[in-house]
C-alpha cells in the first residue's frame, strides 16, 4: 500500500507557536491547526490519504481543507508519500572557486604560552622546523596578490591576520594593509581587514591604528582573573591579565569603527559561560563574545568530557533566554554564538561542508605555504600549496570530495546535519586523525544547541519578528 | 500557501519555487502526488491511441508524435522483441548517425546480419 509517512524534520516550539525545521532544506515552517493535525496522525505509523482524510473529517475539519494541507505538506517534503523523495545530490562546488577569504598566520611565534594552544600545545600538528618564523613582506604581498586573484567575481574579499600573536609582527601587518588597500582599488574591489590577537602587545599608536584602518579586532581572553590566569599565561608562567586588561579597556574605548569581540575557549576548568560573559561585556566593554571548547585530544585534563558539555550547553542555553529577553525587546546581546546561529537558521543554510576552509578560505603560514585554514597551516596534513605556484588544485579536489556531507554517512540520519555538516575539520583531526571524519563526540551538543537556538527563533519569530530583518542580508559578499 | 506559514528565507524560496512549479495547476493539485506506474511505450500496438501510426484523418500529418519516433518505441522501451537490430550485444552503434529521428532517420544504418 501506498501511504503518507513523516518526511525528515525537527519539529520544535518557540513563542506557543509550533514549527518545523525541514532536512535537508533548511526551511522554517509554522504549522498552524490542520497541518499539525496530519502531523501528529502520521506519527510513527503509515496511513493512506484516504485513511488521513476520514480521520480529520470526522474531527470536524472540511475534507477540503485536508486535501489543501496534504498537498502543501507533502510539496514542502514535509510529509512523504510511497517511496519518499530522492534527496538532490550535493556535487562538489565547480572548479576553481573563488577566495573570499585568507587567513594570514604573520608569524608561529607567541609571547604567551597556552597550555592548550593547538599550535604549541600537547595536540599540534604543525611541523615548522626550518621555515620562517615571521612572515617577509614579500611574502605577504604575495599573499594579497594571490588573494586577489583568486577571488574573480568577488567585489569585496577580506584578509586576516593571524599568529601566533600577530602583533609580534606588526610591521609586515601595517606594510600589508596599505599595499591591499592599494592593489585591490587598482582592481576594483575592495578588502576588509581583521585580525585576532592576544591583546599583550597593544599600545596607544597600535589602536589608533587599528581604529583608523577600520580593522577588525578579536581578543582572546577567558574571562576575569582567575579563569584567564589558568592556562593564558606567559614563558615565565604568569598570568596575562593584568597586563591585557588595561589595553583591553583602551582598545574598546578608542576602537569604535567596528565591534570588538572576544573570543573564550572553555576548558574541564574554565566553563562558567554567564559570569565570564558578564565580566567581558559590562566590566571590559566588549561588544561581542564567543565561546569555543577547546581542541584536544580527549585524555588531556582541560579536556571538556560529555558531562562538561552537558554543563556548557545548561550555561548557554541560560545566557541565550538572557539574549532571547533583549531581542524581544529590541536590544542589542553580546553573546556571538546565538548570534552566529541565528543568522544560519534564518537564512536556512544548509551546507554540503562544515566550513568554507579548502573552499573560499585558506590559511597561509609564515612562510607563504598554503593550508585548509589557519590551524592547518604548517602541518602535513591539509596542505594545499604555496602563494607563489597557487593551490594544489588535486589536493584541493581531494578535500573537496572526502569532506563533503555526502561521504558522512554518520551524519545521514542527523536532522542537524544542515548546519553542522559533520563539524570542524581540525577538531577531527586531532580527534580521529582524520580531517573528514564526522565529530562524533559532540553530536549530541550541536543537536542540543541548534535546538535551542530553533526555540528561540521561533520564540523571536512569533512575539517580534522585524528583529530578524537584521539577518536578512547575508554576513558574506 | 494556507496551511504553512514560511518563517525564514529558505522557506520562502521553498514557497515560490512550489508556487512555480504546482500553482497554475490547480486540477493536478486536488489529485494528490502522481503515483509511481508502470511504463507504458507511447506507440505500442497495445496502446490503441490516436497519434499512433496515423491521426484521426488517416495521415500522418496531425499526429502528436511524428511517425519516425516509432523506431525509438520498439527499440528501446517495447518489451516485444520487435524488428530492430540487437543493440545490446551487436549493433550498439546502429542509431548513432540518428541524432534526432524526425530529420535523421534515413542515416539510420541497415543491418544485414
Amino acid at each position: 500500500m501506498s501511504a503518507y509517512r513523516q518526511g525528515e524534520f525537527h519539529a520544535f516550539e518557540g513563542g506557543g507557536q509550533d514549527y518545523l525545521y525541514l532536512v535537508p532544506s533548511a526551511a522554517i515552517f509554522a504549522l498552524e491547526d490542520v497541518s499539525k493535525a496530519v502531523l501528529g496522525l502520521l506519527k510513527d505509523r503509515e496511513l493512506s490519504r484516504d485513511q488521513i482524510v476520514a480521520e480529520l473529517v470526522e474531527r470536524g475539519y472540511s475534507r477540503s481543507t485536508i486535501e489543501e494541507t496534504l498537498n502543501e505538506l507533502h510539496q514542502a517534503h514535509a510529509i512523504a508519500f510511497g517511496d519518499g523523495f530522492t534527496e538532490p545530490r550535493l556535487d562538489p562546488p565547480q572548479q576553481p572557486f573563488p577566495l573570499q577569504t585568507v587567513v594570514m598566520n604573520v608569524t608561529n611565534q607567541c609571547n604567551l604560552s597556552c597550555s592548550y594552544c593547538y599550535e604549541y600545545g600537547e595536540d599540534r600538528i604543525s611541523t615548522p622546523d626550518g621555515k620562517t618564523k615571521f612572515m617577509s613582506e614579500e611574502t605577504a604581498r604575495g599573499t594579497v596578490d594571490f588573494l586577489l586573484n583568486q577571488s574573480p567575481g568577488r567585489r569585496m574579499v577580506h584578509l586576516t591576520f593571524f599568529g601566533g600573536e600577530t602583533l609580534l609582527n606588526f610591521k609586515v601587518v601595517k606594510s600589508t594593509i596599505e599595499y591591499a588597500r592599494n592593489k585591490a582599488a587598482e582592481m576594483g574591489k575592495d578588502v576588509d581587514f581583521s585580525m585576532t590577537t592576544n591583546a599583550t602587545m597593544l599600545t596607544s599608536e597600535i589602536i589608533s591604528f587599528l581604529a583608523e584602518n577600520n580593522v577588525g579586532v578579536t581578543v582572546s581572553i577567558d574571562g576575569p582573573k582567575e579563569s584567564n590566569d589558568k592556562f593564558r599565561v606567559f614563558h615565565n608562567g604568569k598570568g596575562s591579565y593584568d597586563v591585557i586588561a588595561p589595553k583591553i579597556k583602551e582598545l574598546v574605548k578608542v576602537h569604535r569603527s567596528r565591534p570588538i569581540g572576544a573570543r573564550v575557549t572553555l576548558t574541564a576548568q574554565v566553563v562558567d559561560v554567564k559570569k565570564i560573559f558578564r565580566h567581558l561585556t559590562d566590566e571590559m566593554g566588549f561588544d561581542e563574545v564567543g565561546f569555543a571548547p577547546v581542541t584536544t585530544s580527549p585524555v588531556r585534563l582541560y579536556a571538556i568530557g560529555s558531562n562538561g558539555l552537558d554543563k556548557v550547553l545548561e550555561q548557554f542555553t541560560e545566557l541565550a533566554r538572557e539574549y532571547l529577553e533583549y531581542a524581544l525587546a529590541n536590544k542589542h546581546h553580546g553573546f556571538s554564538n546565538v548570534n552566529d546561529t541565528l543568522q544560519e537558521l534564518h537564512q536556512g543554510v544548509s551546507k554540503a561542508y562544515p566550513c568554507g576552509a579548502g573552499l573560499g578560505l585558506l590559511g597561509v603560514s609564515p612562510s607563504g605555504d598554503i593550508g585548509l585554514c589557519h590551524r592547518f597551516v604548517d602541518s602535513p596534513a591539509g596542505k594545499l600549496g604555496h602563494v607563489d605556484t597557487g593551490i594544489d588544485r588535486q589536493a584541493q579536489a581531494e578535500h573537496l570530495t572526502r569532506g563533503h556531507i555526502n561521504t558522512k554517512y554518520d551524519c545521514h540520519t542527523c536532522w542537524a546535519r544542515p548546519v553542522c555538516s559533520g563539524g570542524c575539520y581540525h577538531e577531527a583531526y586531532v580527534r580521529y586523525g582524520d580531517t573528514s571524519h564526522a565529530n562524533l563526540h559532540y553530536c549530541d551538543w550541536i543537536r542540543g544547541w541548534t535546538d535551542v537556538c530553533l526555540r528561540i527563533y521561533g520564540e523571536i519569530a512569533a512575539r517580534n519578528p522585524r528583529y530578524l530583518e537584521r539577518f536578512d542580508e547575508r554576513k558574506a559578499i | 500557501m494556507k496551511h504553512l506559514k514560511a518563517v525564514n528565507r529558505k522557506a520562502v524560496r521553498v514557497e515560490e519555487f512550489i508556487a512555480a512549479e504546482f500553482g497554475d495547476v490547480h486540477g493536478l493539485m486536488q489529485q494528490g502526488p502522481p503515483q509511481q506506474r508502470p511504463h507504458y511505450p507511447l506507440g505500442c500496438s497495445l496502446v490503441f491511441s490516436p497519434g499512433w501510426e496515423t491521426d484521426s484523418a488517416g495521415g500522418t500529418a496531425g499526429l502528436c508524435q511524428p511517425v519516425e519516433r516509432d523506431l525509438y518505441d520498439c527499440y528501446i522501451t517495447c518489451f516485444w522483441p520487435a524488428q530492430v537490430p540487437d543493440h545490446f550485444n551487436n549493433y550498439p552503434d546502429w542509431t548513432s548517425k540518428c541524432a534526432s529521428a524526425t530529420k535523421d532517420w534515413r542515416n539510420i544504418d541497415l543491418v544485414f546480419p
